[in-house]
């Protein structure tokens, strides 16, 4: 029987955290922000199917930068958290805060216990009746949960977006300008000054969708041509 | 190992609100809980000493019209010979596109509407796309099937589904036994107690390519016959201002149609009925 090295608990929490941060680093910016309209999500994701942006309930979305097959099945254990839960319960009683304590166990418990942590990065969105009322969480790979003001910025190259959204945010945004802000804040890392509509995921949290559509649903995933006439409106 | 752990994701991988009820919490489930020979009162025989006494839902009316399908119900739940409701509402959309009424055990037929909706919100939501309407068709069969061993102790649940088909243009009717059968109808169907009163009305007045108003009156007119000789159907009632509930589905979505303009329709076959001076 070979003899293990010892290596202490500071070392291999540090090694596993510099393990996920690497692979989180790789991938490509996803931008929240919460604005007057409601909640808008864009992701930099030239795939039209495989999506980082989805819907979990009536007022909730999630978003996720890493590897693919594991934010989907976090995101597919959240779809089926909240569903049981509006079922047994009431479908008001489908909170973000909820959710996103249940994504932080579950983070925290892979984190420590498995043989690789998730390299994955998480946001939960939750659109209010007004603007103070919105939720956003950031959680992290190792189930840290944070409650966020305004915007969140993920993955990639996240201290140079970060710094080009903080730069413009404001509250009064309507979705188009969010969206906007979203895109030069997507684009601060590179050379390129635009990005092609098609290399865009985008979804809204509407938060008149009930008097506006007449449904309770809000969550709304915008094709490109919706986009192409959001981003034409007048500034 | 490798193998066992693929297949292990794969055999939990499922985009069924259901199964995954079934599987986590069987206790959630609408039906299927108690094997009906343990239910109290059985005993060995196969009929129970006494008949459950549950409120029960009654008529409901579909047809299809020149821009997709309309779905009516009547207000009144009936428990024995006492009315148990007169607000009840049996008609509800399942998502978008489809709709669906229920006749029989008023909880447990509201319970599995619940647990349909969520079914079909479920699906889109894990797969990012609709279900197609024949899966949708055939969800709702495997849940009424799932209810079989209640319906054997008198607590039958029997509902009626319409939806429009996007890809084929057209809206489409299935009807439903007991068992769990499904049945695609065409022009016009009705189900529950005043369904065989309903029918006959249908069958005088619907027409290919009625327009939607003309739906909507056919209908209204259908749940008043049915109530007129069914005493388990509501009619209009003026007093209460209580009308039937009407959804209409077509290639935009599915909407209810509002009381005011059901008001008035209800109105106008209670006009000519009153001019006619007709006893039956």
């Amino acid at each position: 029987m070979t003899q293990q090295f010892y290596v202490s608990p500071e070392q291999l929490m540090k090694d596993r955290a510099d393990f996920a941060r690497k692979g989180i680093a790789r991938g490509r910016s996803v931008v929240v922000i919460s604005c007057r309209d409601g909640i808008a999500l864009v992701a930099e994701n030239p795939s039209p199917s495989l999506h980082k942006i989805g819907e979990i309930y009536d007022k909730i979305a999630f978003a996720a930068v890493g590897k693919y097959n594991e934010f989907e099945s976090l995101r597919q254990a959240g779809v089926r958290y909240a569903d049981v839960r509006g079922y047994s319960y009431d479908r008001e009683d489908v909170t973000a805060r909820g959710l996103a304590s249940v994504y932080a166990q579950s983070l925290g418990a892979v984190f420590t216990a498995e043989q690789k942590p998730f390299e994955v990065e998480l946001a939960v969105a939750e659109v209010g009746q007004t603007q103070e009322a919105d939720h956003l969480y950031r959680l992290t790979f190792d189930g840290s949960i944070a409650d966020e003001h305004g915007f969140i910025v993920m993955g990639g190259q996240a201290d140079k977006v970060s710094e080009a959204v903080a730069a413009g945010w404001q509250g009064e945004l309507d979705f188009a300008g969010a969206i906007r802000l979203a895109l030069a804040g997507l684009v601060a890392d590179k050379e390129t000054t635009t990005l092609p509509v098609s290399a865009l995921e985008v979804a809204v949290l509407d938060r008149g969708s009930e008097s506006g559509r007449g449904t309770r649903r809000s969550f709304r995933r915008l094709e490109d041509p919706d986009i192409v006439a959001l981003l034409a409106e007048e500034k | 190992m490798q193998e066992t752990t693929a297949n292990r994701v794969a055999a939990n991988a499922t985009s069924s609100f259901t199964e995954h009820l079934q599987r986590e919490r069987p206790d959630l489930m609408p039906f299927g809980q108690v094997p009906f020979n343990q239910l109290p009162g059985t005993g060995h025989a196969a009929q129970p000493a006494a008949p459950l006494q549950a409120p029960h839902g009654t008529t409901i009316v579909a047809m299809t019209y020149a821009g997709g399908v309309l779905m009516a119900g009547d207000r009144r739940a009936t428990m024995g010979n006492v009315i148990a409701s007169r607000h009840i509402e049996k008609v509800f959309p399942a998502d978008q596109y489809s709709v669906l009424g229920i006749a029989g055990t008023a909880g447990i037929a509201l319970d599995i509407t619940r647990l349909f909706q969520v079914e079909l919100e479920h699906y889109e939501k894990i797969e990012g796309t609709l279900l197609s309407l024949d899966g949708k068709a055939n969800r709702l069969g495997a849940m009424v099937r799932g209810n079989l061993p209640m319906a054997m102790q008198g607590l039958a649940v029997v509902p009626l589904f319409a939806g429009f088909d996007r890809p084929a243009g057209f809206g489409r009717l299935f009807s439903y036994d007991v068992t769990g059968g499904r049945y695609e109808e065409q022009e016009h169907h009705a189900v529950g107690s005043g369904s065989m009163f309903a029918r006959g009305a249908l069958k005088k007045l619907w027409r290919p390519g009625l327009s939607e108003q003309d739906a909507v009156a056919v209908a209204v007119e259908a749940l008043y016959d049915a109530a007129d000789d069914d005493s388990a159907t509501g009619g209009p009632d003026p007093v209460r201002q209580l009308w039937p509930v009407v959804y209409i589905v077509n290639r935009t979505g599915a909407f209810r149609v509002p009381d005011r303009d059901l008001a008035a329709v209800a109105g106008r076959v209670i006009e000519s009925r009153t001019v006619a001076q007709r006893e039956a």
